[in-house]
């Protein structure tokens, strides 16, 4: 079984967002970054269906500038057995993104791609949907449990959708998405994150990879939102009755 | 540019996410000088497409076949994609729920389109359209171009009214699509456990009240129940109470769970994280339950009362059983 998962670099959700002078992106300066959350889930996924099945092989792919190749090691740690880094100065728009992932997933041919479900930075959505319908594969997104049919001719996936649960079953392979209910992801242990730092890492360029890539999305201004202003303390339920009712008039 | 809105059917009834949908289609189609129409795909849909007549749609599209009985990307995404390329629409929207963010990447890749998702205004709507859209949980607000036509969108909708039904009857236009079953059979439908309830719908309700993890257990969650029908409100949750068990997932409000904008949302035992805030913070009136006067929630509230939630939901839940009793 050969599980390829994609990783993002993402600023680490903990940490406060600042858009810079100019509203062309974030504030950098002593951010953290780690792998996107969503996506930490799907590398645990993949580890725990290859340690289910016994045998297979789980890929990392990260597309984006050098530093990306630490999320890489990250995913390493945690577990996986090597490393792609597609390099490319910025992080290109979900079409684009799926695109160079169609070109990596047809090259290595795996049964199944495991994405998040979405990047926590630009919050789009999309890659993992985009990259299914251009390999003509099923996708599931949302994912809330995987159950992979031990001839891995197929899956069994349910879903996290509104007003409930759905579950369907797709031919392998396909595209699944994380959602943040999949697993619990684990921590690297230090042989891990050790063994890591010498497991093979290819590195592409778009080119070596036969995609060009053009643009379909422009970033024109970047902006915080006002902030909402708080109110006031109350010191009783009654005082809070009463503001409902004759201040703020909604009950 | 004309626009093309596609439309959700859940339990036989178009689906209240696709009116917001309409709003911002319509909104683009006005702006750009064009017109719009509605596409609407399902088996035996005559009630919901009858529905989709009163919005003034140049056209009612209406897909019903066997094939499209239960959602399934693949299928909806080839009949959507046939139809914009059939009948040379410039945009294609839908709400931003688990159906259109499902459907809609699938279908921008087929029509190797760019696609923004979850836009909450139109700023431009002329040869490439410029719209504004959240993005990092809500800390960031962007405007982004698109650049290719078509193009694909998804609509927030708490950002757009719900579009109301007037008089007219928009024609409705039957379209007959060849499904190609060796890609849509790569996926079957198995079954749907819906989490039924009794509740407005969170992402419709005029009241949410919401509980976190601080309320501690699932059993300890039926005091937010209570609250919440004696207010006749939806009940929410933030993705530690999800998580531990207390409700079910899709209660969930937050950068990755529903959107809302009520009339009044209560917080209780809920620390107001960013992501949970994104969910929540365009609620007309907050109200924050919590123990901790650090707690950030207390700086977004209009109204905080600093104290057990344990203590102040059941008398709030009293009082209010009272209220009630004496109209
Ligand atoms: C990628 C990602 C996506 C996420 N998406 C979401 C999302 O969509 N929605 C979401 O909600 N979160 C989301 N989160 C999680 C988010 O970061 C927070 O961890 C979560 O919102 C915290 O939930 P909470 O406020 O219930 O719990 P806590 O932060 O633990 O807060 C519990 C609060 O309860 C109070 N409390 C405890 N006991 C009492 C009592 N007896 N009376 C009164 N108050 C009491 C405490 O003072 C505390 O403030 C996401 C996180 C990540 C990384
Ligand atoms: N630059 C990237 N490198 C690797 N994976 C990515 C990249 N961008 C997006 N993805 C994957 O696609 C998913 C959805 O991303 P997005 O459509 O940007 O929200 C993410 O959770 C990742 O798994």
């Amino acid at each position: 079984m050969k599980i390829l998962v994609t990783v993002k670099r993402v600023p680490d959700p903990d940490m406060k967002v600042r858009v810079n002078a100019e509203g062309t992106g974030i504030v950098e300066d002593n951010m953290k970054f780690v792998i996107n959350p969503f996506d930490e889930i799907a590398v645990e996924e993949g580890l725990r269906i290859k340690e289910k099945k016994g045998e297979g092989e789980v890929v990392i792919v990260a597309i984006g500038p050098s530093v990306v190749q630490e999320q890489i090691r990250a995913a390493l740690a945690m577990g996986a057995d090597r490393g792609i880094h597609v390099d490319v100065d910025s992080y290109p728009d979900p079409l684009n993104t799926a695109k160079l992932l169609k070109a990596v997933a047809e090259k290595e041919a795996p049964n199944i791609v495991i994405m998040g479900k979405q990047a926590v930075d630009d919050d789009y959505g999309q890659a993992g949907q985009m990259l299914a319908a251009m390999l003509g594969w099923a996708q599931a997104t949302f994912a809330y449990k995987v159950e992979i049919a031990d001839d891995n001719s197929k899956a069994t996936v349910t879903r996290e959708v509104d007003g409930g649960l759905e579950t369907i079953e797709i031919d392998l392979p396909a595209v699944v998405t994380a959602d943040l209910r999949l697993n619990e992801p684990r921590y690297a242990s230090l042989p891990g994150i050790m063994k890591a730092k010498t497991k093979p890492m290819d590195v592409f360029k778009p080119a070596d990879l036969g995609v060009e890539l053009s643009p379909v999305l422009e970033l024109v201004r970047m902006e915080e939102p006002p902030p909402r202003k708080g109110g006031i303390i109350v010191e009783t339920v009654d005082e809070l009755l009463d503001k409902l009712r004759n201040e703020a008039k909604v009950i | 540019m004309n626009v093309l809105i596609v439309a959700e059917v859940f339990k036989g009834a178009v689906r209240k996410a696709s009116f917001s949908a309409i709003t911002a289609g319509k909104e683009l189609a006005e702006k750009s000088g064009g017109s719009f129409s509605i596409l609407i795909m399902g088996k035996g849909i005559e009630g919901p497409a009858g529905e989709l007549g009163k919005f003034g749609a140049a056209s009612v599209l209406v897909a019903d076949s066997d094939a499209l009985e239960h959602y399934l990307a693949e299928p909806y995404a080839q009949v959507v994609a046939k139809v914009v390329q059939d009948k040379g629409f410039d945009a294609v929207l839908a709400a931003a729920n688990t159906f259109g963010k499902d459907l809609l990447p699938r279908v921008a890749a087929k029509l190797n389109a760019g696609m923004i998702s979850d836009i909450t205004e139109v700023v431009e709507a002329g040869d490439e359209p410029v719209f504004r859209r959240p993005m990092y949980a809500g800390s960031v607000n962007a405007t982004v171009k698109v650049k290719t036509k078509p193009f694909v969108a998804s609509v927030r909708g708490t950002a757009f009214a719900k579009a109301e039904p007037g008089d007219g009857d928009s024609p409705k236009e039957s379209v007959t699509v060849e499904i190609d079953g060796s890609l849509a059979g790569k996926q079957r439908f198995v079954k749907f456990d819906e989490a039924v309830s009794e509740r407005p719908e969170l992402t419709e309700a005029e009241i949410v009240v919401s509980g976190g993890r601080g309320v501690k257990s699932k059993e300890n969650f039926k005091l937010i129940e209570d609250l919440a029908d004696v207010l006749g409100a939806a009940v929410g949750a933030s993705r530690a109470a999800v998580d531990s068990g207390f409700c079910p997932n899709d209660w969930q409000v937050g950068q990755t769970g529903k959107i809302v904008a009520p009339n009044l949302y209560f917080a209780i035992g809920i620390s107001g994280a960013i992501q949970h805030v994104a969910g929540m913070k365009d609620s007309k009136v907050i109200v924050a339950i919590n123990k901790d006067e650090e707690a950030p929630i207390f700086q977004i509230a209009d109204y905080g009362i600093v104290a057990d939630l344990f203590k102040v939901v059941p008398e709030l839940i009293e009082k209010l059983k009272k209220l009630k009793a004496e109209g």
